[in-house]
């Protein structure tokens, strides 16, 4: 069952093969046993997942020919502990939140469990307030990756990663500001979509970057991602960024033949700063894609270099904003001594932040500052501005832009931890897709020394279905997403 | 040295509308604390805000009204302070980009022979979100907070520094306190909060071009009290320059039992708020379609009113000003104007900004509670024109009309026998009775004494009990003592 993919699960339910309660049990069984090394989950409670699982068994009973449950009812699934659940705790990987409970759901929560009727499996660790890309800026420790131990699960949703490619979940959520889900994804041998901005509510997803965020699937494969896309993503009226569209079935067009997809290539992207290694793995991939039928063009996106300097503006702007909440006044973590209000701000916040969320606050806070807005914050704005213009005019001439995910397999554990630069370039090569709002993924590609590579194709806006099509050709050839962890 | 003051207001109007500008929690006053907050206004993580239509009618309604430029877009921005009645750390605002742009009000300063009118241009008004509001009472030495007013939808209208007078400043506040309620986009309760001003004050001797540093005073609650810290705030800082201190920009509260202003902060306190596009809303674009749908919806605006009165009315400038004070006074004069006819124009403003007004007043009753009706007024007001009553009477029937004791002005002049008596005849009688009666009258009149002459008109109205016709009466008692 720990190999089944999300269609396959759905079968065996609908088939009464298994029931949600029996698979839920296996994977609850499977995070007892295994989580206390890896530390991909934080919060899990088993009566909780369970009586979800008693629910959707319900539905699955009641379920007719005429009236099928919806096709992913009774399957577990591992949130992301930046969406807000009722029940289990949402931390966000803070010490600010470390025992909050959230009084409502996300919109994302509340699909998968009402509409899809899914059961949640746990909340997963992730770098604090998703400011990291390797998930050891947790209040909560680091997550192990399953493929080496030593290594990094990539992050900030590095616990979905981890849990996932141990196979303690089918499949979970994550989130994506610059990487967040394609960069895991690649370092743990993982399908990961990052949706066009809009596509998934944002509402209960606890704000970093609030224009550059957007919640997507965590997977084994494409189409699984392609299943999870449709039961997250739907317009919502609660958040003003989702964008109004008719639904569609992103899993439509996953069999289409790969004739005639135009493959764009950056040179941006070819360069020495990729590894040769994971450099040889992405060719590999681009052969592999001539042999489907796809044929490849020589692209330039000028301004990539640009994207990590402006998205270390950006970004950072927007959570010294959207962090301010976190006062200690109404919820979450107070400093137990202070004198005034002054000094219960900062005792609270120099408390119950960890040292990246500070600095990139900090951060935030300069370049908003008048006197600077202008140098930093409006620069950054023009640059993003140049770099969807760069995405907007290589559509011209290609259909689906590919590249590696990451110019790195997973590093070691506290390798890059004081050497923020070089962490920061972690993202290097996803960065530029947030900045555009475009849909990405990340799909396995091979190996490197042991340790998977991730390569990285971009779609345009609302193309999703052609990026998941693209990808499931592939790995119907090449089965690089199959391979497990040993020793899990 | 001669100075002169220089004054620019912001004015907070808080909207009416049902729910609150960026969540569906209800903006009613008076409620039990904390019960009329959301989880957005609670600002809990994950919540976003959405944009309230309603908010954004009333914006465009203002826009209209004053004559400025509705944007076709607009942008919310992100003002960032900590305080624990900004729960989310930043208060939603427009900063760069907002919704109303320029425009003016034309207001009436003073009365009588020196009122003068005066266009006060505005620089912008935009919408924003009201905080929650700390409660420091009861607590024993802790802070309480109140979260219901978080999130309330307030427009802030900036106004040039175009007023050169308390009186000036009074009478833009008035106006614009009178327009927003006109147009229905404030309760404008003043003791609730629902509008108030912040006045920007400056002096420069008369005649320099450049303006003096100005100094903001915060919050004022009444126009009473917009008078008084101004004028105190004027004759401080004339102080302060007079004797070589020079002007620091500051902000600086009202104190109005000490009628005094003195400092809250100083321009090296001043915060710099961050302010930056909000990444959670959309730029507000608003299209030709829904100013127009807007347009529609509006009424005649004091302004067109005033205009229209005089125009076809006759009324002056002054009484036109006054009578659009509200749509409650503007709709009772012109329902008594229906009754008593255009050509009565002139004494139902006199009644209704006069004798109506002072027995409001008196009673403390807003006009909408009146117990006259307009067209117990205007019936009243022709029963004058057509002589059946003397004013002095008029008043004795209007009293009686307030208290229920007709129906109609000739109800009560039917039942109380208060007819004038026009019959030159009978009150000739009434003349040659008194001329008989007063010897000593007639003589002191005929030695030139005038005075006399207002006792014999006295005396024949005693004899009339007050029903003769005041007119009538003068010129036969003129013939009479002349013949």
């Amino acid at each position: 069952m720990i190999n089944k993919s999300l269609k396959q699960l759905g079968q065996a339910l609908a088939a009464k093969d298994i029931s949600s309660v029996e698979l839920t049990t296996l994977f609850l069984d499977r995070i007892a046993r295994h989580n206390p090394e890896l530390n991909a989950f934080i919060s899990v409670d088993r009566d909780r997942s369970l009586a979800q699982a008693r629910a959707a068994d319900a539905r699955l009973a009641s379920a007719s020919v005429a009236q099928p449950a919806a096709p992913l009812t009774g399957i577990p699934i591992a949130q992301k502990d930046l969406f807000c659940t009722t029940g289990w705790k949402t931390t966000c990987g803070s010490k600010m939140l470390a025992d909050f409970v959230s009084p409502y759901d996300a919109a994302v929560i509340a699909k998968l469990r009402d509409e899809a009727g899914m059961v949640t499996l746990g909340k997963t660790n992730m770098d604090e307030f998703a400011m990291g890309s390797s998930n050891e800026t947790s209040w909560f420790g680091p997550v192990k990756n399953p493929w080496d131990m030593a290594h990094v699960s990539g992050g900030s949703s590095g616990g979905s990663a981890a849990a996932v490619a141990a196979r303690l979940a089918p499949a979970a959520t994550g989130t994506d500001t610059g990487g967040s889900i394609r960069q895991p994804a690649a370092f743990c041998n993982l399908t990961g979509l990052k949706p066009t901005y809009g596509v998934v509510s944002r509402y209960g997803m606890i704000a970093f970057a609030s224009s550059l965020d957007q919640g997507g699937p965590l997977a084994t494969s494409a189409e699984d991602c392609a299943l999870l896309l449709n039961a997250m993503s739907g317009f919502d009226a609660r958040d003003s960024t989702s964008l109004d569209r008719p639904p569609e079935d992103y899993a439509r067009a996953l069999e289409k033949p790969l004739n005639g997809l135009r493959i764009g290539l950056p040179k941006e992207f070819f360069n020495d700063g990729c590894e040769p290694a994971v450099m040889a793995a992405v060719e590999a991939a681009i052969a592999e894609y001539r042999k489907l039928g796809a044929t490849t063009v020589d692209i330039s996106l000028p301004n990539s270099h640009l994207a990590v300097p402006a998205y270390y503006v950006i970004a950072p702007a927007e959570a010294s904003s959207n962090l301010a909440r976190f006062d200690g006044l109404r919820y979450g973590y107070r400093a137990p001594d202070y004198d005034g209000l002054d000094d219960l701000y900062m005792k609270t916040r120099a408390q119950g932040f960890g040292a990246e969320v500070k600095r990139r606050v900090l951060i935030g806070a300069y370049v908003l500052s008048h006197g600077y807005y202008d140098a930093y914050y409006l620069q950054a704005q023009r640059i993003r501005r140049l770099i969807a213009g760069d995405f907007a005019a290589a559509f011209t001439s290609c259909d689906v832009i590919i590249g590696p995910t990451s110019p790195t397999t997973a590093f070691k554990l506290g390798e890059r931890t004081a050497d923020l630069v070089k962490m920061y370039l972690s993202d290097i090569y996803t960065i530029a897709v947030n900045l555009a709002g475009l849909p990405a993924m990340s799909i396995p590609c091979g190996f490197a020394d042991g340790l998977p590579t991730g390569l990285q194709l971009i779609g345009n806006y609302f193309d999703e279905a052609r990026l998941l099509n693209a990808a499931h050709r592939y790995q119907m050839t090449t089965g690089w997403h199959e391979r497990m962890p040993e020793g899990i | 040295m001669k100075w002169e003051v220089v004054i620019g207001i912001e004015t907070h109007a808080q909207l009416a509308t049902v729910s609150k500008i960026f969540s569906g929690a209800a903006t009613a006053f008076g409620a039990e604390p904390n019960t009329q907050a959301s989880v957005v206004d609670l600002a809990l993580p994950g919540v976003l805000p959405v944009l309230n239509r309603k908010a954004v009618d009333c914006a465009i309604r203002f826009g209209l009204a004053v004559g400025a430029k509705v944007a076709e877009k607009s942008v919310f921005a992100r003002k960032n302070y900590f305080y624990p009645d900004l729960p989310k750390g930043y208060q939603i605002s427009q900063f760069e980009l907002p919704v109303v742009q320029g425009g003016g009000l034309t207001v009436q300063v003073g009365g009588g022979d020196a009122a003068y009118e005066k266009t006060i241009r505005l620089t912008r008004a935009h919408l924003e979100e009201d905080a929650g509001k700390s409660l420091h009472e009861d607590f024993h030495g802790k802070s309480g907070i109140d979260l219901n007013r978080a999130g309330t939808p307030l427009l802030e209208i900036v106004s040039e520094p175009d007023m050169r007078s308390s009186d000036e400043a009074v009478a833009y506040a008035r106006a614009l306190h009178g327009l927003v309620r006109w147009i229905g986009i404030c309760d404008g309760n003043m003791q609730e909060g629902s509008f108030r001003c912040d006045a920007n004050v400056s002096v420069r001797p008369v005649g320099q071009a450049a303006f003096g540093t100005r100094r903001e005073i915060k919050n004022l609650n009444s126009f009473r009290f917009l008078k008084e810290a101004i004028d105190y705030e004027v004759q401080w800082q004339i102080n302060e320059i007079e004797e070589g201190r020079a002007i620091a920009q500051a902000t600086v509260l009202f104190d109005p039992d000490r009628g005094e202003t003195r400092m809250m902060r100083s321009k090296e306190d001043a915060h710099d708020y961050r302010y930056f596009p909000d990444p959670d809303l959309l730029p507000l674009v608003i299209g030709a379609d829904w100013l127009e749908r807007v347009r529609g919806e509006l009424p005649e605006l004091p302004q067109q009113k005033r205009e229209r009165f005089q125009r076809e009315l006759g009324l002056s400038a002054y009484d036109a000003a006054t009578l659009t004070a509200s749509q409650e006074v503007a709709a009772y004069f012109e329902a008594t104007v229906a009754v008593a006819g255009a050509a009565q124009a002139k004494p139902c403003a006199n009644w209704v900004m006069v004798d109506l007004a002072a027995r409001l007043n008196k009673e403390g009753r807003d006009i909408a509670n009146a117990p006259v009706q307009p067209a117990q007024l205007g019936g009243l007001i022709q029963r004058i024109a057509d002589n059946t009553l003397s004013n002095n009477i008029a008043k004795k029937v209007f009293e009686a009309l307030w208290n229920g004791e007709g129906a109609t002005a000739d109800a009560v002049i039917e039942q109380q026998g208060l007819r004038q008596i026009t019959d030159s005849g009978a009150i000739e009688a009434l003349v040659d009775e008194v001329l008989a009666a007063n010897p000593g009258n007639v003589a002191e009149f005929r030695a030139g004494k005038e005075k006399a002459f207002n006792a014999l008109v006295g005396q024949v109205m005693k004899a009339a009990k007050g029903k003769a016709n005041p007119q009538q009466v003068n010129a036969l008692l003129k013939k009479k003592l002349a013949g």
